[in-house]
Formats: C-alpha cells, sequence, structure tokens
C-alpha cells in the first residue's frame, strides 16, 4: 500500500487495538462469519426482524388491495409517513458514503474499520427508502412513467418536476454506493473464499470474489477502481439530499418553499446518518468482541462530526424561524407561528429537544467516550430527525394558504405498520450481512497496523 | 378460425372413448383432429418453424426471421374473431343521435310547489337537470335539492316491488285486493275510506281527487307534510278573511325585512326570488345603489349570512318586534309591556322602511305564527307595497283551507275512533314525521286495510297492510304548479325503472274504478278538458315543449288587510328570558327526511356548519358556555316529557337561550345510505308547537359523537380572502379590493399565449348565497363520487367547487362571508411544473386540464396547489352499481382509484359549444358556454367566458374595479376571480343594538 498515510498526532488513542497482527484481524473477521456459532441474541434479533419485515409486507399487500386511502393522508395533507420515511431513510443512508467516499479521499484512515458496515447500512437504508416513493402512489402499478422509457405515445415525464429528479437521484445513490459497496468487498471476498473449509461455502464465495487472486494488478486495478469510484460518489452524497430536498423547495408552501433547503438538508442526513452507524456499531461491537478493530477512537470521531453537523441543522432551525419574521411575509410569519404553538407545536418542541439539545451532550469527552450515553444520544438524533421530517411535510401542509381548507393528518394503523415494517426490513438486512460478509473491511484494517498507536 | 368445418360429434366421442387413461384435450377441434385445428397449433405455437432450415440459415436470413418475427407478433392479436351478427338501428328512434344529448321540460315538485326543468338526456338516460329560462320559478336556475334529484331515480334502495305486510307480492294481487275492499266501500259510500296525501297543487290529482269525493261522499282527503305552510295560510286568513298566496317582487324592493325566513333558499319560489334579490344587490358594472336586507331571525339562515343587518333572537320574540316596527309605522298593534330592546336597531329599521315606501318588503317566515304574517300583510299594505313588491293571488295549493296540523289531527282521531276501515296514503311518510302527540304509527296499526304509495319502503310503507312503490317523477306523467300558480305538465323521461303503480293519478283513477288507467292519459285527459286552447293537440304539445302552460299564472287579486283583525290579534307576553328554546327547522339538505337516501344531498356540506351525514344541535358559544358544552358532546334534551339525544355543534351567530335541531334525521328505513344516520328530533316535536318549544332543559350525557364537517377553521386569519366594503366605501374608493394588489412579478419564462379563446370565470362574493346548488349541479356533471362519513373525517370529500364560510368580527354575532372555490387554472399554476409525468398541463386555451389515464398519484400537485382545489380518489369512491351507472354523465371520465381530479372549467360543455360553433363555421358565442355551477346559480353569481373577446360579458367583469384575484401575490395569475362583496349598511343603525 502506497498511499501516503498521514499521522494524527492529536489524538492519543488507538485506531486498532494493541496486539493484533495481519493474522489476527483476519483470523477474527473471517471467524466471526464462517465458524462462529451465531450467537442466540442474533436469531432472536433476527426472528423480530423477519417478523416485522413480514408485517411490512402484509402492509404493502393491503396497500396494493385498497389504496393508498388506508393512510391517514388526505387534502391538503396529501404526504404523510410515505414522505417522512422516505426523507429520514435517504438521510440515514449518507453516512455510508461519506465515510467511504469522501473520507477516503481526505485521506482519513480510521474510516477503514467502519466503512464496509457503513456502507451496508447505507444500501439497505436506500432500499428501505426507495420503497416509499413507490408505495405512495395513487397507481403504484403504473410507476415507471416516471422514467424516461421511450414509448409508443412519444410521452416523456415531466423534467421540470423534482419528483422526476429524485429518481434519478435515488437511482444513481444506489448504484453507485452497491458498486463501490461490492468492489471494497472483493478482496475479502477472496479472502473468504481462502478461508473456507465447506465446499459450498468456497464456491459462493469464490464466485462473488470474481477471480480475485491478489496480484499487484489486481491490486493497482483496484485501486484505481476504488479511488474513482470515491471521485464519483463524493458529488453524491451532495446532490442526493439536495434533490430530495427541492421536492420541497421547489413548490410555493410556507415551510417548503425556503433556499437554505438543500444544505440543511444534507447536513441533517449526514447527522441522521452517523447516529444510526452509531446505533449499530455500538451492540454488534460489544456483541462480536470488536472492541480492537473498531476503537474508542472511532466512537469518538463519529460523535464529534455528529455534534458538527448537528450544529449545522441548529443553524438551518434558527435560520428559518429568522426568515419567517424578517421576510414580513404573513403566511411565512403564520407557518413558523403555527410550527410552535400549533396543535402540532408538542412535535416542533421534541424536535429541538431531541435534535438540538439533547445532543449538547456529546461536547463533554466523558459522554463521547460512554457507550451507552453515546448509544441513547444516537437513538435520540435519530428520532429527532424523524420529528425534524413530521415537521416539514405535515406541519407545513396542514395549515397553508386558505384557512377553508385546513385540516389535520393523524397516521393510522397502516403508517406505523409500514414505517416500523421498513425498520423491520432494515435490521433483517444488516442481521443478514453481519452473519454472511466479513462486517469489517479486512485488508484495509490492515492497512491501519503499520501506524497504529502513533 | 373463420372458416371452420363442421364438427363431426359422434367422431369425437368415439375417439374419447377409445383414448386409454386421463387425457387432456383443449378443445373440441382438438379432439377432432381437424385440419383447421392442426393448422392453428403450427401456427400458434411453431415447434418447429417451418422456415427453419438449419442447413441453410446464415447470419441474415436469422435476422430477417428474427425480425420479421418481431413485427408479426403484434398481428396475433389480428385473428379473426368469430362472426357474432348484432343488429343495427335500421330505423333510428325518432331524434336521437348517439353522441347528442336531448334536452326536455318538466318540472321537479318540492313541498307540493313546482321548478321548471330541462332534463338532459343521453341515449335515453336522463343524466342531468337544469332549470328552465322560460319556467318563472327557475328561469334557468335550481337549487340543491331539484340537482340531486337526478340521483334519486337511479337510487338502487327505491322500492322495487309491492309489500303485502312486508312480504314480496305482485301488482295483480294488490289491484285484486284495492277492488274487493273498493267494492265494500262502493256500497256504503265510501265511509270509512280516508286518503292522506301531503300539499297538492297538481290540477289533474286535484279533480280526481273532486272526483273520487264525489263517488265516495261520505270518503275524507287529508293532507299533511311536516314542513308544512300552516301559519302561512292561517296569516292571509286573518289579514284578508280568505286565504290568498302571496308573491314577492324583490326586483322591485330596495328594503326588504326577512322576519324568520330564509326566503332564498327555501320555500316556494325561492329560486326566483334569489335571482330577483341579487338583480338589486349585484353593483359590478358601475352601479352605486342596491337594496338593504334586514334579517330577524331565531336560527342562523343563508339570508341572516347575507343580510346587512342581521337580528339574532328567541323565535317568539320575532314577534313582540314585529308589533313594534308595525307601531313605529303608525298601525296601532298591542305591543307587549315589556320592551326586550334593540330600539336604536328598530327605529334606523323603521325609519328606513318609511323612507322606502312601495320599495319595501317585509318577508315573514313559515316557522313565524299567522300573527305574524298578518302583521306582515299589515304592514306591506301601510307602506304601499302591495302591488309593487308584493302581490296576492288565489292559493295556489288545492283545497288549503284546513290547516295541515288539523287535518291530520282530525284523521288520526277518526282512526282512534273506529271510523276509519280504509286509508291511502300517497306519498310521504307519516310515520316517521307525524307529530309526536298524534301517535301516528300507532294508530295506523289500527286501520284494516292501509295502502302507501311511496318512492321507498319506508317506515310507514313497513306499518302498512300494502306498499306499493311510486315512480319517480322523471318516470311519470303529472302536473303541478309553481309558486305563481304557473302550470307544467311533468313528462316522464324513461319508462319505470320499477315496477308498480307508477303515480297517485294511477291508483286515485283505479280507485274510481278505471280498469288499467295510464297516468299519461289521465292527465292528457284533463288538460283537454280544461285547457281554453280550441287547438288542444298544438297546446298539449307547445305546453310540454316549453315545460309550463301558457297564460296559467294566477292573476293578482285586489285584496285589503281587514286592519280591525289585525288589531285585534293580542299580543302575547314573551317567555322567560332564561327559558330555553328548541327551533326545529328542516334541514337543507335532507329536507324532512325525503333525500335521506341521496347520497349527494347527505355529503353537502350544510351552509355555515359544513355538516355532513348528519344533524346536530345548533347551540351559540354562549349557551355552549354556560351548560359547558363543547363540540360533539352528546346532549339530551327534554321537555314536556319527552327526550331526545344529539351532539351538539357550536355555531357563532346563533341566537342565545336557543338550541336548533333539523328534522329528517335519524331515519330507520331510509335505504343504505340515509339509515341510522343523525338522531330523529320527531320525538319532541308536537302538532301545536311545529317549529318550536320552550322550557326545554339540556344536559351533557357525557358521550360523544362524531360530526363530518368539511371546513375546520373558521376565521380569515387577517388574509384578504374575502375582500368586502359597504356600499359607502365603494363607492369613495371603486377599486378597494384591488388596490393593494401587488404588480405582477417578472418572469423569465414567456407568457403563455392564447390565439383562440381564453376562458375565465368571475363569482359575484356580493350575489352568493351560499345556497350549494352549484355544489351538486358540479357533482351531478362531473360524475363526482361520494366518499361517505368516515372518508369525510378523514378530509377526503370530493367535491370539485366547495363554498368557503368564514367569519368576521365577535363570535355572538359574526358576520359571515361565503366563497365559492373551484379550480383557478392559474396562468402561472404551480400545480403543472410539480408533476412528474405532466398529468396536469396549461391547454391551448388556457385551462389547466387533468388527464386522468396519465396520473399516477403522487398528489405532489395537491399540495403545491395554493388554492387545494385538488381532490384525490385515495381509494376506490366511483361505484359500478349498476343503475347509479346510469347516471354517469358520459361526456366525462368516471375515474378510479389513486388519480387526481379537479375542476375543469365544464370542459366537456366547452367542446360541445366549439363543434357546434365549427360546424356552423363560426366563433363560440359570449354565454355559449355556461359551467353546470353557473346554470345552476339561482343568483346569476357565476360567470364564464371568452376573455380574448373584449366584448363579452367576462372581459367587463374582469376589467370592473370590483374584480380581484385570489392569493395573487403567489403569482399564480388565477383565471377564476372574484367580484369584491359589497354590502349596503344603514349608516344611522347602531349596529351593536
Amino acid at each position: 500500500m502506497k498511499r501516503e498515510n498521514t499521522v494524527d498526532t492529536v489524538e492519543t488513542a488507538p485506531l486498532i487495538g494493541h496486539g493484533q497482527t495481519y493474522g489476527t484481524i483476519t483470523d477474527k473477521i473471517t471467524a466471526d462469519v464462517l465458524e462462529r456459532k451465531t450467537p442466540r441474541g442474533m436469531l432472536v434479533g433476527l426472528a423480530i426482524a423477519f417478523v416485522l419485515t413480514m408485517v411490512l409486507f402484509i402492509s404493502i399487500g393491503w396497500l396494493m388491495i385498497k389504496g393508498v386511502g388506508i393512510w391517514g393522508i388526505n387534502i391538503p395533507v396529501a404526504w404523510g409517513f410515505a414522505i417522512i420515511n422516505l426523507v429520514w431513510w435517504i438521510g440515514i443512508g449518507h453516512a455510508g458514503t461519506l465515510i467511504s467516499a469522501i473520507l477516503l479521499l481526505l485521506n482519513q484512515h480510521w474510516r477503514n474499520s467502519i466503512n464496509r458496515f457503513a456502507e451496508a447500512m447505507t444500501l439497505f437504508a436506500v432500499g428501505c427508502a426507495a420503497l416509499f416513493p413507490l408505495l405512495h402512489l395513487g397507481r403504484p402499478w403504473v410507476f415507471y412513467w416516471i422514467i424516461p422509457l421511450p414509448d409508443t405515445m412519444a410521452l416523456w415525464p415531466q423534467f421540470r418536476s423534482p419528483l422526476t429528479w429524485d429518481v434519478f437521484a435515488i437511482t444513481t445513490y444506489f448504484t453507485v454506493s452497491f458498486m463501490f459497496w461490492f468492489v471494497g468487498l472483493v478482496p475479502d471476498l477472496a479472502t473468504m473464499r481462502d478461508t473456507a473449509k465447506k465446499k459450498w461455502m468456497k464456491i459462493v464465495y469464490g464466485v462473488l470474489a470474481m477471480g480475485w487472486r491478489g496480484s499487484a494488478r489486481h491490486w493497482h486495478r483496484y485501486e484505481m477502481a476504488y479511488l474513482l469510484l470515491a471521485g464519483l460518489a463524493t458529488p453524491l452524497v451532495i446532490s442526493v439530499h439536495s434533490v430530495i430536498s427541492f421536492d420541497f423547495s421547489v413548490s410555493v408552501l410556507p415551510g417548503w418553499h425556503a433556499t437554505i433547503f438543500p444544505p440543511y438538508f444534507v447536513a441533517g442526513a449526514i447527522y441522521s446518518g452517523f447516529a444510526m452507524v452509531l446505533c449499530l456499531v455500538i451492540p454488534v461491537r460489544k456483541v462480536y468482541g470488536l472492541q480492537d478493530f473498531v476503537t474508542d477512537r472511532h466512537m469518538d470521531y463519529m460523535a464529534k462530526v455528529m455534534l458538527a453537523t448537528g450544529l449545522i441543522v441548529a443553524y438551518g432551525y434558527a435560520m428559518e424561524a429568522f426568515f419567517a419574521w424578517y421576510s414580513g411575509n404573513e403566511f411565512e410569519k403564520y407557518m413558523m407561528f403555527n410550527r410552535t404553538q400549533g396543535p402540532y407545536g408538542f412535535i416542533y418542541w421534541g424536535l429541538l429537544l431531541t435534535n438540538i439539545a439533547i445532543p449538547q451532550l456529546l461536547w463533554i469527552g466523558r459522554i463521547r467516550k460512554n457507550m451507552v450515553w453515546l448509544f441513547l444520544i444516537s437513538i435520540t438524533i435519530n428520532i429527532g430527525m424523524w420529528l425534524e421530517r413530521f415537521v416539514i411535510v405535515v406541519t407545513s401542509l396542514h395549515r397553508d394558504f386558505l384557512p377553508s381548507s385546513w385540516d389535520m393528518y393523524y397516521p393510522t394503523i397502516w403508517d406505523w405498520a409500514t414505517y416500523i415494517g421498513t425498520i423491520g426490513l432494515f435490521l433483517c438486512l444488516m442481521f443478514l450481512f453481519i452473519r454472511l460478509m466479513p462486517m469489517i473491511s479486512i485488508f484495509e484494517l490492515r492497512q491501519l497496523l503499520p501506524w497504529r498507536g502513533k | 378460425m373463420s372458416t371452420t368445418t363442421p364438427l363431426d360429434l359422434h367422431q369425437i366421442r368415439a375417439k374419447l372413448q377409445s383414448k386409454q387413461g386421463s387425457e387432456y384435450w383443449r378443445c373440441l377441434e382438438e379432439l377432432a383432429e381437424t385440419e383447421e385445428f392442426r393448422e392453428f397449433l403450427h401456427r400458434e405455437f411453431p415447434r418447429e418453424a417451418s422456415v427453419w432450415d438449419d442447413s441453410s440459415m446464415g447470419r441474415r436470413q436469422f435476422l430477417m426471421l428474427m425480425g420479421a418475427s418481431l413485427a408479426l407478433a403484434g398481428l396475433n392479436a389480428c385473428t379473426k374473431q368469430p362472426d357474432e351478427k348484432i343488429i343495427p338501428f335500421v330505423r333510428s328512434p325518432e331524434l336521437v343521435t348517439p353522441g347528442v344529448p336531448l334536452s326536455f321540460a318538466t318540472a321537479m315538485v318540492h313541498g307540493g310547489f313546482a321548478t321548471g326543468i330541462l332534463v338532459t338526456s343521453h341515449m335515453g338516460r336522463p343524466t342531468k337537470i337544469e332549470g328552465n329560462p322560460d319556467h318563472p320559478a327557475s328561469l334557468g336556475a335550481t337549487d340543491a335539492f331539484t340537482q340531486a334529484s337526478i340521483l334519486s331515480l337511479y337510487d338502487p334502495d327505491r322500492s322495487q316491488v309491492p309489500l303485502n305486510r312486508g312480504l314480496i307480492s305482485t301488482r295483480d294481487k294488490f289491484l285484486q285486493a284495492l277492488s274487493q275492499s273498493l267494492q265494500a266501500k262502493r256500497a256504503n259510500g265510501g265511509a270509512g275510506l280516508r286518503i292522506l296525501t301531503e300539499t297538492v297543487t297538481s290540477p289533474t290529482l286535484g279533480d280526481q281527487l273532486a272526483r273520487l269525493l264525489h263517488q265516495f261522499p261520505h270518503a275524507r282527503w287529508h293532507r299533511y307534510e311536516p314542513v308544512t305552510l300552516d301559519s302561512v295560510r292561517e296569516g292571509a286568513r286573518i289579514a284578508f278573511g280568505w286565504i290568498m298566496s302571496t308573491r314577492y317582487h324583490l326586483d322591485k324592493a330596495d328594503i326588504v325585512l326577512a322576519l324568520d325566513s330564509d326566503f332564498l333558499t327555501h320555500g316556494p319560489g325561492a329560486v326566483r326570488y334569489a335571482r330577483d334579490f341579487a338583480q338589486k344587490r349585484k353593483v359590478a358594472g358601475g352601479k352605486q345603489t342596491m337594496n338593504r336586507l334586514y334579517s330577524i331571525e331565531s336560527s342562523p339562515t343563508n339570508v341572516g349570512a347575507i343580510a346587512d343587518h342581521r337580528l339574532g333572537v328567541r323565535p317568539h320574540e320575532v314577534e313582540s318586534l314585529i308589533r313594534r316596527i308595525a307601531r313605529g309605522l303608525g298601525i296601532p298593534v298591542q305591543t307587549p309591556a315589556e320592551s326586550d330592546g334593540h330600539d336604536s336597531w328598530l327605529a334606523a329599521l323603521v325609519q328606513d322602511l318609511r323612507t322606502h315606501q312601495g320599495s319595501s318588503v317585509v318577508i315573514p317566515g313559515p316557522y313565524q305564527p299567522p300573527a305574524v304574517h298578518a302583521l306582515a300583510h299589515a304592514i306591506n299594505e301601510r307602506l304601499g307595497n302591495v302591488g309593487k313588491t308584493v302581490s296576492y293571488s288565489d292559493p295556489v295549493e288545492i283545497q288549503p283551507e284546513q290547516s295541515q296540523a288539523e287535518s291530520l289531527r282530525e284523521l288520526v282521531s277518526d282512526i282512534r275512533d273506529g271510523q276509519v276501515d280504509m286509508l291511502v296514503i300517497m306519498g310521504g311518510n307519516p310515520v316517521y314525521h307525524a307529530p309526536v302527540d298524534l301517535d301516528f304509527g300507532g294508530a295506523l296499526a289500527s286501520v284494516a286495510f292501509s295502502i302507501h304509495l311511496g318512492l321507498y319502503a319506508d317506515e310507514t310503507a313497513a306499518e302498512c297492510t300494502w306498499h306499493v312503490p311510486q315512480a319517480h317523477y322523471l318516470e311519470t306523467w303529472s302536473d303541478a304548479r309553481a309558486y305563481d300558480g304557473t302550470a307544467t305538465i311533468v313528462q316522464p323521461l324513461i319508462t319505470p325503472l320499477y315496477a308498480g303503480v307508477s303515480s297517485d293519478h294511477e291508483l286515485l283513477e283505479l280507485m274510481l274504478g278505471a280498469a288499467e288507467p295510464k297516468s299519461y292519459d289521465i292527465v292528457r285527459d284533463f288538460w283537454r278538458r280544461h285547457s281554453a286552447s280550441r287547438d288542444f293537440e298544438t297546446f298539449w304539445k307547445t305546453s310540454l315543449h316549453d315545460g309550463l302552460v301558457a297564460g296559467s299564472a294566477f292573476p293578482s287579486r285586489n285584496v285589503r288587510v281587514r286592519m280591525k283583525e289585525v288589531q285585534a290579534l293580542s299580543a302575547k307576553n314573551d317567555a322567560p328570558k332564561d327559558e330555553l328554546c328548541l327551533v326545529f327547522r328542516p334541514d337543507p339538505t335532507v329536507w324532512d327526511g325525503r333525500y335521506a337516501n341521496n347520497g349527494w344531498l347527505q355529503e353537502l356540506p350544510k351552509p355555515l356548519t359544513t355538516l355532513t351525514w348528519d344533524n346536530a344541535v345548533l347551540v351559540s358559544p354562549a349557551t355552549a358556555g354556560r351548560f359547558g358544552l363543547q363540540n360533539e358532546d352528546v346532549v339530551e334534551i327534554s321537555g314536556d316529557g319527552r327526550t331526545i339525544f344529539g351532539p351538539v355543534w357550536i355555531t357563532p351567530g346563533h341566537p342565545d337561550q336557543t338550541a336548533t335541531v333539523h328534522l329528517g334525521y335519524g331515519r330507520a328505513k331510509a335505504g343504505r345510505v340515509g339509515s341510522k344516520r343523525g338522531f330523529s328530533v320527531q320525538a319532541i316535536r308536537t302538532s301545536n308547537s311545529p317549529w318550536w318549544v320552550s322550557g326545554i332543559r339540556i344536559i351533557r350525557t357525557g358521550a360523544k359523537a362524531r360530526l363530518a364537517v368539511t371546513q375546520h377553521h373558521h376565521l380569515m386569519e387577517g388574509r384578504n380572502l374575502v375582500r368586502s366594503a359597504s356600499l359607502a366605501e365603494y363607492v369613495a374608493t371603486p377599486d378597494f379590493a384591488s388596490e393593494h394588489q401587488p404588480a405582477a412579478q417578472a418572469s423569465l419564462y414567456p407568457d403563455h399565449e392564447y390565439d383562440g379563446y381564453a376562458w375565465g370565470m368571475s363569482i359575484d362574493l356580493s350575489a352568493c348565497t351560499g345556497c350549494n346548488a352549484c355544489v351538486i349541479a358540479c357533482q351531478a356533471e362531473n360524475n363526482i363520487p361520494i366518499v361517505g362519513k368516515d372518508q369525510v373525517l378523514a378530509g377526503r370529500e370530493m367535491h370539485w367547487i366547495r363554498i368557503d364560510r368564514y367569519y368576521k368580527g365577535s363570535l355572538d354575532d359574526p358576520e359571515v362571508v361565503f366563497q365559492p372555490v373551484t379550480c383557478m387554472h392559474c396562468e402561472n399554476a404551480p400545480c403543472e411544473v410539480v408533476c412528474p409525468v405532466a398529468a396536469t398541463v396549461h391547454d391551448s386555451e388556457g385551462l389547466n386540464v387533468m388527464v386522468y389515464n396519465r396520473c399516477i398519484g403522487t398528489r405532489y400537485c395537491s399540495n403545491n396547489c395554493p388554492y387545494k382545489v385538488r381532490r384525490f380518489n385515495f381509494l376506490q369512491y366511483s361505484t359500478a352499481e349498476p343503475t347509479l351507472a346510469m347516471q354517469k354523465n358520459p361526456e366525462v371520465t368516471v375515474r378510479s382509484r389513486g388519480v387526481m381530479e379537479k375542476c375543469s372549467y365544464c370542459v366537456q360543455r366547452i367542446s360541445a359549444a366549439r363543434i357546434a360553433a365549427k360546424k356552423e363555421g363560426r366563433e363560440i358565442r359570449d354565454g355559449e358556454v355556461v359551467t353546470a355551477c353557473q346554470a345552476a346559480c339561482p343568483s346569476q353569481a357565476i360567470v364564464f367566458g371568452n376573455l380574448n373577446d373584449p366584448e363579452s360579458r367576462i372581459a367587463g367583469l374582469k376589467a370592473d374595479p370590483l374584480d380581484y384575484g385570489l392569493l395573487t401575490e403567489l403569482n399564480t395569475k388565477p383565471r377564476t376571480s372574484y367580484l369584491a362583496r359589497v354590502t349596503n349598511p344603514n349608516r344611522e343603525q347602531d349596529i351593536s343594538a
């Protein structure tokens, strides 16, 4: 590995545990997949996640039979949980690419032990997110009309609509994330192939490894491809959530029509993405005893990234409120009044508490290093980010221009079932990933060895 | 397989028998192993394509073959289908051109009185009702009931077979039973035979009844209708000595005083009155005068909402107020000892009436006692209004002398005395709606032989020996008179959908002894005998064609008020101030319950409350506060040992110490739509006090009931949505509505260009009474589904035009404004840019059109619509019920689940006009395209037309200083705009009185 390693002189905590060698890293990570008996807790978790996934499938089935009327949406609140969840999941899906691509380009090598995990999380989160724009359609069976396919009537999508941009943004993001993840997996899959004892395992991992032999030429091409993909993926981190935010900011609705949305959405996305990575890594690290690979220093870094992005988000909230007042626009002013004092006011205050107030605890070093605290704060941030999307989508819609059409939105049991169902699907996929794939990048972790403890 | 050789079935059987084990065969042809089948197999499933020759298959040939296969793949569908000859219309019915609707004149009867209508019929299916422009009670407009009656025609819950004690029977058996019991009656001169009808104005029916009573001298005819005009008639009798019909000429009235009257929305002539009133009301076009409306009312009405001065009082206070007004005008009537305030209000009113002698009018409502009517007649005479704004004629009803309450009471007491053994109920549902003190249902049970002729197998049908399905008015012949006596011959548009005795006429004629009477013959025979015209055939055809019998309006009669009798009426003292009062009113959508099974009317938001699917106990905010009541609290209302339960709805502007309940709900047997909705008020409504009862108690039960309203927020939040000014302000600043309107913003995009037509709409807020006719007209025209109470509760009602209602000012006596909102057809439509599939686009004439079959249902357009006029099919709302499907307008797509829809400016009507104009090689004329809402509007508040034509009415209105657009600060440039509301308050009057 000829890449120049910058040395972090400030941090003293190691990025990789003492006593780890090339051999131990490989043994530990491959054994978790190939030899170790599936922990009982994991089976229980998978079972729960599976049940929730079934809940999702049932909700989807009922949705297809009856229509989106099974949800609580109405006129004026024509978008509800589906869009909230879409934005929430996409936001969560931001951490992976950010960690993989941007930190790679910035030579932040500490990312090496968490990137695989984060990328997988990204893929699954984007997968969950991508369900919602399809499900929320009144006529989902003709969803492909939104894709620019040539047809006999020469009808194209309407390219001025942000929803059309969404299709490109999400599919591109998913494709690039998937390639990035898979390309990164190839050398490790070869390691798995070589370590596996059982024949069928050798075959499966062998096929997936695509003939990787670890020759210098392979490594050369791999490095080139990985770097290029990182370069491709980097603008996507910014673009995906910017485009999602256009869904709102392009409209005329007070509370949606704001120029601050793209940066504020991206910051929020990274914020929630890191929170979700922490939520998942903390228990997995504990269960699998990976403290040597995903060290306290990683946790500390991630907590700091959260703190920074959280402050950007806080700035966004402040600017929304400021401009509502400064614009002098009666509709904007009322929007802000309604957010804070209206029937959904408690959600806005809950958002400020969970997204702004509580995360300030991360300024305290001891809390950053306390895994229980960190886990709880991450969960809080995930809830907060969901509330933020609720505030944006529902609170803006339910009271817009003409008071005669103001109404309330109450989610139904099917709204909740679909939402919780996607969480189940996400966890299910995560469990399967942990069980079947090397969850930490073996070869990239080995790169850390030469300068550990520096 | 077009040409086949005939199959030999014997051979096939033999073959089947010879097969071993279980063999599957695809069709008879296969078994027969015919040549054609083998060839078919070969063509359809080419196991070895005949051209496939391995040895010679080169690359080029392969590609050729592939290309040809691809190209021919689509031709599979071209396999010739078997010949099934259908017979075309070799001789098509006269006048019917497929795709071109016909229009027939007839009349809809409501509460006995006719409104002339034109019914649109598509290939024999009546689909839409419009007003008859030649008919004096319509002048081209209609009310919501008339619009909705087309749905009742196709109601699948209508009674379809005769019932004998609830069991299905036949028409023949009924006729047999009828003739048997009539034989006995013939012998004894009809003793014990009674007939009960609703209010009757039909000349033919009147003639038949007269003949029947002649044939059966001991028989009696009774009339009862829950929304009775008894006090109107009795008031005239007191004033004039005999019963007269009163007609108002509001086109000549500058000052109108309504006394507990909703003359603009309900009652005989309301549609006409709304038109006349609006003519004097509208100021657009530079007029600087308008009429002034005072309303004293005990329950909020549309009239009170648009009144310049409204006084909400308890119902019995109206009489003392009119006494004081009469006294103020110099009529020496008794006044109550105690004055109940409102002095300056009354003084200003009296002054106004004084200065408008001959151009003012006092209109008492049917809910007030006869004395109020008599006093109103006296005031109108004193003011010199008779012959100008008021005229009188002979009564329009047949046999109005006896009050209906008295008539029914007599019937019930005769039944109780055992004097009735045969009762024929023609129309009406007295078991449900008769006053509770009469216990009509109990009495009916003791009648040996009872017949109910009705549209529905309702509560009364269940208690009668026989129920016979009645034909809908669009299915049968009849006649009726309008509020001014104008007769219309009601002609059917369609043969009866269900078997029965189609009409009252046929039943009466059967009783008179005719063998197989036909309504047509009965009605025609009557007019043959009574028409003055010598050429009856021409008279008949002309009358049918025009929808009215020319010259049949009753002439006005000169009558004098008997001042002595009026002055002798003694003033009653008011009920104590703290006594609670319960007011009964017909429901604004289901009336007395007769429209309960009409889904359009059930889902129609009631004016002021916007309540759907239910009735409620309306109370004022102050009264609610006094009893600690919240919306939807179920209360127990009791008085005189009688009790009803119903949920509360707090209504700003409702008089204090009063509660209003509406008739027509709590039906047990209305049908699938109307049964078990709301609560019945009949349990507390007695024959002596049909319109209010004092001294009631209201107790909270602690239970809650959900009420589905369509508007939850009632204030404009300081937004300049409904712009209004007083006449004086308007005269001083004619452009008050648009003076603060922001200038159009610059855009990078070029404007749309319109070479041909540019459609636009203008809605006059001064004229809108909030009567809802437009809402139902739109629903009927555009195949808009109903969604049900649950979906309304979820906020998913589908109306394309809605009437927003805002309150202004104090909670106890707010100003009420109505604002009909349709799609604005914005030039810069926010919905168009956000649709990802271009399902909503701008057309070359400026319409914002919705392409249903392109819509995938993202609902983004609705989110981005500032007016929230878009409606979404969240579930499958349109029904495939066969009879209801017949009502659908074939020119408008029926939308399915998952599709957005909205007002289209009745694009199908624009297209029809365009086709007609093109055929004649001309432009569409101004006024040629009339939208459904515009056509229905009684006050002509809606105008539609081509903005590119500078001579058009719409262009003139758009240039009017009153014109303003809604939310134009968003730069949407709406095509629908409003004429600001101008009111005419009396400046000398102290409103706080």
